[in-house]
C-alpha cells in the first residue's frame, strides 16, 4: 500500500512527527487496546504495549480485541490487531507488571507515556513514579480516571494539570460508583486521550484551542 | 491560625499532622493519590513523614477506577 494513500486524510504535515513519535501504553485494556489503535491508524511510529493480562471474556465489552484472542496475553493480542491496522508501526510488546522498581528502565525510551490501567492503585503508582522520577518527569503524561457506566459524556474532559501531566475523564464515577464499565463511554477516554497524545506530538501542549 | 487548604476548600484542624493522617481524616485512600503541597509533588514514602504546615495548599488528584 502506498503511504500517500493511506495517511491521505490525515493532517498535512504529520506524516513525518507521527513517524518519528515513540509512545508507550501502559495497560492494554479498555482504554489502552483503543488508543493504541488509533495512534497505529495516523501512524504513529514505535508504540510500546505493557500489560499482564490475558485477554477474557468480559473484556469483550469495551476492548478492542476478538473472540480468537482470548486467552491470550494482552499486548500480544493487540500486537496482532495492530499488525493488521498498519503493519508499518514498529510495536513492542513487554509482558510484565509496571511496578516503581521497573518503569524507569520500561519507559525511559519512549516519548510520551499513556497511562490506561483499570486499577486506581495503578494509576496513583505510575502517576507517583513518573511525576517524582527525574527522567520520566521530562516526559508528556497522559493518564485516564472516570469514564465508567453511561453517564453524560460531556463530563469527560482532558485536564492539564501540572505541566506534562494530563489526565482524561471525570475524575469522579469508577466502574463500582456507575454500575459498570461500557465500550461507548470507555471509548470517549481512550479518544481524548489519544487526542491528547496526537496533540503533544503535533507540537500542541494546551489542552484548548485559541 | 492560618487554615490549610485542600483542593480549594479550607480545611480547619490539619495543619501539624502528617500527610497520610490528613489524608486518612479527609477520606481519600493513600494508594489512590496524587499529592501536591504548595506546588511540590509529595512523595508516597514521605506521606508518614512530612507535616502539613500552617497555611499549606494541597492538591489531592484522586484516581478512580475503571480503564
Amino acid at each position: 500500500m502506498e503511504v500517500i494513500e493511506r495517511y491521505a486524510r490525515n493532517l498535512q504535515g504529520s506524516y513525518e512527527p507521527l513517524r518519528r513519535a515513540r509512545v508507550a501504553i501502559c495497560g492494554c485494556g479498555g482504554l489502552g487496546s483503543n488508543i493504541a489503535t488509533a495512534l497505529a491508524r495516523i501512524g504513529v511510529g514505535y508504540l510500546k504495549l505493557i500489560d499482564f493480562d490475558a485477554v477474557e471474556p468480559s473484556n469483550l465489552n469495551r476492548q478492542n480485541f476478538f473472540e480468537s484472542h482470548l486467552g491470550q496475553d494482552k499486548p500480544l493480542a493487540l500486537q496482532e490487531m495492530l499488525h493488521n491496522v498498519n503493519s508499518e508501526v514498529q510495536v513492542e510488546v513487554e509482558v510484565v507488571k509496571i511496578v516503581q522498581e521497573n518503569a524507569p528502565a520500561l519507559l525511559q525510551d519512549v516519548d510520551i507515556i499513556c497511562e490506561a490501567f483499570d486499577n486506581p492503585k495503578s494509576k496513583a503508582v505510575l502517576a507517583n513514579i513518573c511525576r517524582t522520577d527525574p527522567v520520566l518527569s521530562s516526559k508528556p503524561y497522559v493518564g485516564g480516571s472516570g469514564m465508567a457506566g453511561v453517564l453524560s459524556g460531556n463530563t469527560i474532559r482532558t485536564r492539564r494539570l501540572a505541566k506534562n501531566f494530563y489526565i482524561c475523564g471525570d475524575l469522579e464515577f469508577s466502574g463500582a460508583d456507575a454500575g459498570g464499565l461500557m465500550a461507548p463511554r470507555v471509548l470517549i477516554c481512550a479518544g481524548h486521550q489519544a487526542n491528547m497524545i496526537t496533540r503533544l506530538i503535533l507540537g500542541k501542549d494546551e489542552v484548548d484551542d485559541e | 491560625m492560618q487554615n490549610v487548604v485542600v483542593n480549594g476548600k479550607d480545611v480547619p484542624g490539619l495543619s501539624g499532622k502528617t500527610v497520610l493522617t490528613g489524608l486518612n481524616e479527609l477520606g481519600f485512600d493513600p494508594e489512590t493519590v496524587v499529592v501536591e503541597m504548595n506546588g511540590e509533588i509529595v512523595s508516597v514514602s514521605d506521606f508518614d513523614q512530612i507535616i502539613v504546615p500552617e497555611g499549606a495548599v494541597l492538591e489531592v488528584l484522586r484516581f478512580v477506577g475503571g480503564g
